[in-house]
């Protein structure tokens, strides 16, 4: 039942759910950090968008250090090859992040304007960057990195952190930008009041514009103007496969080559197109609740559209396409993914269901009220 | 080719940013549990000072653990950044805890803290101290899983090497996770992180019967912090790690270099109490030694016998010649992995395939490596005993007086007249740093005591590195130190206010600034 073949398979799958995860629950927070400046206008509007995430936001974070983890223990080369060689990003990325858990915690146990007001910049930030940078990682690795391995499997990255920005890129990094900020304005929305809510609702609408047209956008230069890869030699998925002994073909068009063989997968991109539309709508019918779900969709569609395009590649190398990384090349051994698998069928559940719990107790809205009566508790 | 500039500067980085984590993890880990403690004593006797007890030491829980959140995102990444070849070399087994650590215990603390502080209005008492609870636990199964981690890279269990993919992969969970040396080294450091807390509470709750204000806040927070402390304190003494050192060769060689043991002595050891080791003429200046107490705290024994340094060595050079051989038939098995000779010839020899690595150092023609680069590879196959002397001495005088602080707290609390004894409460107040000062050098004894490998006789540091250019790691090392230090001092800052403040910042309206009437708030 669990052959080397299908855990591959459930391991790749493992890895786009807890990308997916991570971009579903710390997706509204980066947002909500990014439109800090932009939705709260005063102190205690601020202080209303960061409570209606600070209890929750510290659990949503954990999907990224859990993505790192995972792809640790069951895609060793991937994250020795990825983190290694987006050295500077992945620095950038860092110091961005590392400003959130100090900035919620610290930010409101003063009462120094100069003092919130510099917080709220390092929460902007704290939201702006890692957004920015891991749209741009990942509008880059559809392009493909430059890299390569050597016999003994050491990685070499050749490129530089200026080389990130290409244009396909940048056009990612808009896409992913717009989608979090819509996630953030459609959970700000659902649990805010007044006029935080009213600029929510504006933020709602310009976005999904933005992230619609950009979409499709890029789903157009992928389809006719970016190279995609596709193995050319025959692979054996049970087997353990040397990472420089197969063949890759390089070529316009054949990112789509998926969309060929499962046609199942335009749901993907389909719901990404349409969803952000249908998010509006329900905002525009107050129906809150269900344009955060709908949201969501959104967020899980665009992984999908990019990981289903890709599939069997995780990391493909533009300047040496046999270094390339895929499912079959690249996964931890059979006995280690049969063990985490284990541990992740049980674990998660667990951590699924205390999270919806927390939810739960801290539903409801947070009003400039409930941060006049209780500044002192509050972020 | 990995220069040494890379591998000093990425050595360099990790202990930077490692060393700067280990300041807010022992206070988180000891923390949580006796603010479990306090809110526990709530519950059961109603009354509201233990939940402002609660709250208040949990305030400066929140400010130490955002710090411990910031530093700890840098650890998860940074094998990948900066330890490329190690991460895919050992991911197979390391990554494993690593990935549990985060499903069974990182979510666990990092979703309940927030219902922690956010929760007190919404839950039932039962249900927030079950979060209390619940986040203490957490922390604490956090350290189980780094530790198994970390105590593979001590002595590698379960995992065997896979000359088709180039790395080691797992063959035993069972054995990576009831790895002696992780059990042992997890006892030490949750106990260790519990010492940090109690003397953390102790010290601060000094400062306030000292200054005569919140006494009967202060009387009680020392109290739980004495009987937590002194039971924590001794459970870091008497099931200190010195036990899981007779394990596995470079554990060895780590209690060989901390007790400067040049040569094997008949069992049981004498210890060095104090000395002047010398490493080139291998001996010890003015050894004060104890007869006997060596070998029978190392082995537990009268008549197991301690390895000394120069047979360690002699030992090691043996491997490494055998590790030349394992090397010359990997590279065979590389090029062609039906060759059956090199296929016996390298089972035969792969276990000290690692040795043969240490060459690498040296040269790149392992196979045929000259005398003069074996003696090399040799004698720097074992850390520097100075520095393991120093440090590990260091860390130990810090818990014996943390011992004697515990018990003197325990023994007058029990008599119910240590807030009259000042000078046991300027002695609580002043040692406050001590049990970070030993943290700190546990890890140096630990890690520094592990070189030359990263994996210990499995994969030497400088093979481990990521192929990055030394420039971006001048970047990042300016940037973590800048970016670190500028926290601290903010997290410091908070930290004194808040602490200054004492359970006034709560605003009950029952503490010593509120009852001054003044706007010290």
């Amino acid at each position: 039942m669990f052959d080397y073949e299908t855990l591959r398979l459930i391991w790749w799958a493992l890895l786009v759910f807890i990308v997916c995860g991570f971009a579903v629950m710390d997706g509204f927070d980066l947002g909500i950090g990014l439109l800090l400046p932009f939705i709260g206008k005063t102190d205690e509007e601020r202080r209303v968008l960061l409570n209606t995430i600070g209890p929750t936001w510290e659990g949503n974070q954990t999907w990224l250090v859990t993505l790192g983890g995972i792809s640790f223990g069951a895609w060793s080369i991937v994250y020795a090859t990825l983190f290694s060689g987006l050295y500077t990003g992945m620095l950038v990325l860092l110091f961005g992040l590392i400003l959130r858990p100090v900035g919620f915690d610290y930010r409101s146990k003063l009462t120094n304007p100069q003092w919130r007001s510099a917080w709220d910049w390092a929460l902007f930030a704290g939201g702006a960057v890692p957004a920015v940078v891991l749209s741009l990682a990942a509008g880059d690795l559809m392009i493909g990195l430059p890299f390569y391995i050597d016999a003994d499997l050491r990685s070499f990255y050749t490129g530089s952190f200026w080389g990130l920005f290409q244009p396909f890129a940048l056009l990612v990094v808009v896409v992913g930008v717009a989608l979090l900020a819509l996630h953030g304005a459609v959970f700000l929305h659902w649990r805010t009041e007044g006029v935080i809510a009213q600029r929510a609702r504006a933020v709602i609408v310009f976005s999904a514009l933005l992230f619609t047209l950009s979409f499709i956008g890029a789903g157009v230069w992928l389809a006719y103007g970016l190279d995609g890869y596709q193995l050319s030699s025959v692979v054996d998925t049970h087997g353990v496969n040397p990472l420089l002994g197969k063949t890759v073909s390089k070529a316009k068009g054949l990112w789509l080559a998926n969309y060929g063989l499962y046609p199942l997968l335009w749901l993907a991109p389909a719901v990404a197109i349409f969803g952000a539309g249908v998010v509006v709508i329900l905002t525009a019918k107050r129906h809150t609740g269900w344009a955060f779900v709908m949201s969501c969709l959104v967020v899980i569609a665009v992984i999908v559209t990019a990981a289903g395009s890709m599939f069997p590649f995780i990391m493909p190398s533009s300047s040496q396409p046999t270094s390339s990384l895929t499912v079959w090349d690249a996964s931890a051994s059979h006995y280690t993914l049969k063990m985490l698998l284990f541990a992740t069928v049980v674990l998660m559940p667990i951590v699924m269901a205390y999270t919806t719990w927390v939810y739960r107790v801290m539903r409801g809205k947070v009003t400039v009220t409930d941060i006049k009566n209780n500044s002192h508790v509050l972020y | 080719m990995i220069t040494t500039t890379v591998v000093e500067l990425s050595r360099l980085q990790f202990a930077l940013t490692a060393l700067y984590h280990f300041l807010f993890v022992p206070l988180t880990l000891g923390l949580s549990f006796l603010l479990a403690i306090m809110e526990s004593v709530y519950v059961m006797s109603g009354r509201p000072i233990y939940k402002d007890m609660t709250r208040f030491w949990g305030k400066l829980f929140g400010i130490n653990f955002a710090m411990g959140v910031t530093t700890g995102i840098t650890m998860e990444f940074q094998f990948g950044t900066n330890w490329a070849y190690y991460s895919h070399y050992v991911g197979d087994v390391f990554g494993m805890p690593l990935a549990i650590e985060g499903m069974m215990a990182f979510f666990l603390e990092s979703t309940f803290v927030g219902l922690f502080f956010f929760g007190w209005e919404r839950l039932s008492k039962l249900q927030h101290l079950s979060i209390t609870w619940l986040l203490a636990l957490g922390t604490s199964l956090s350290a189980l899983w780094i530790l198994i981690a970390n105590g593979w890279m001590q002595h590698p269990v379960g995992a065997e090497f896979n000359y088709e993919t180039m790395r080691m992969e797992l063959t035993s969970f069972s054995e990576l996770f009831f790895n002696p040396i992780a059990q042992v080294k997890f006892v030490h450091t949750v106990a260790a992180g519990y010492v940090t807390g109690s003397m953390f509470v102790l010290g601060i709750s000094a400062y306030y019967l000292l200054r005569n204000r919140d006494v009967a806040f202060a009387r009680r927070s020392f109290r739980i912090a004495a009987g937590f402390g002194l039971a924590s304190i001794l459970s870091v003494i008497v099931l200190g790690d010195e036990s899981g050192y007779t394990v596995g060769e470079v554990q060895k060689a780590k209690l060989a270099a901390i007790e400067a043991e040049w040569e094997t002595e008949p069992a049981p050891a004498s210890f060095t109490l104090i000395g002047l080791p010398d490493e080139d003429t291998m001996t010890t200046h003015y050894a004060v030694t104890v007869p006997w107490i060596l070998g029978m705290i190392a082995t537990r024994s009268v008549d197991d016998q301690l390895i000394g340094i120069k047979d360690i060595l002699a030992n090691n050079r043996e491997r490494i010649k055998s590790g030349m051989i394992a090397y010359g038939n990997l590279q065979k098995l590389r090029a062609n992995k039906q060759d059956g000779e090199a296929q016996t010839a390298f089972a035969l020899h792969k276990a000290d395939l690692g040795y043969g690595l240490l060459l690498k150092r040296y040269t790149d023609n392992v196979v045929d490596a000259s005398p003069a680069q074996i003696d090399d590879a040799t004698r720097h196959s074992i850390p520097k005993v100075a520095p393991m002397f120093w440090t590990f001495r260091g860390m130990v005088f810090c818990g014996v007086l943390m011992l004697f602080i515990f018990t003197a707290a325990f023994y007058f609390n029990a008599k119910r007249t240590a807030h009259k004894q000042r000078w046991l409460l300027r002695l609580a107040f002043y040692g406050m740093p001590l049990p970070w000062i030993a943290s700190e050098l546990g890890w140096v004894v630990a890690e520094y005591g592990r070189q030359p490998w990263t994996i210990a006789g499995i994969l030497p540091t400088h093979l481990s590195t990521s192929s990055v250019a030394p420039e971006q790691l001048y970047l990042s090392l300016t940037g973590f130190f800048l970016f670190y230090t500028t926290l601290l001092v903010i997290e410091l800052f908070l930290m004194l206010k808040y602490v200054r403040l004492g359970p006034s910042s709560l605003h009950t309206g029952q503490y010593h600034f509120e009852q001054l009437g003044a706007d010290h708030v």
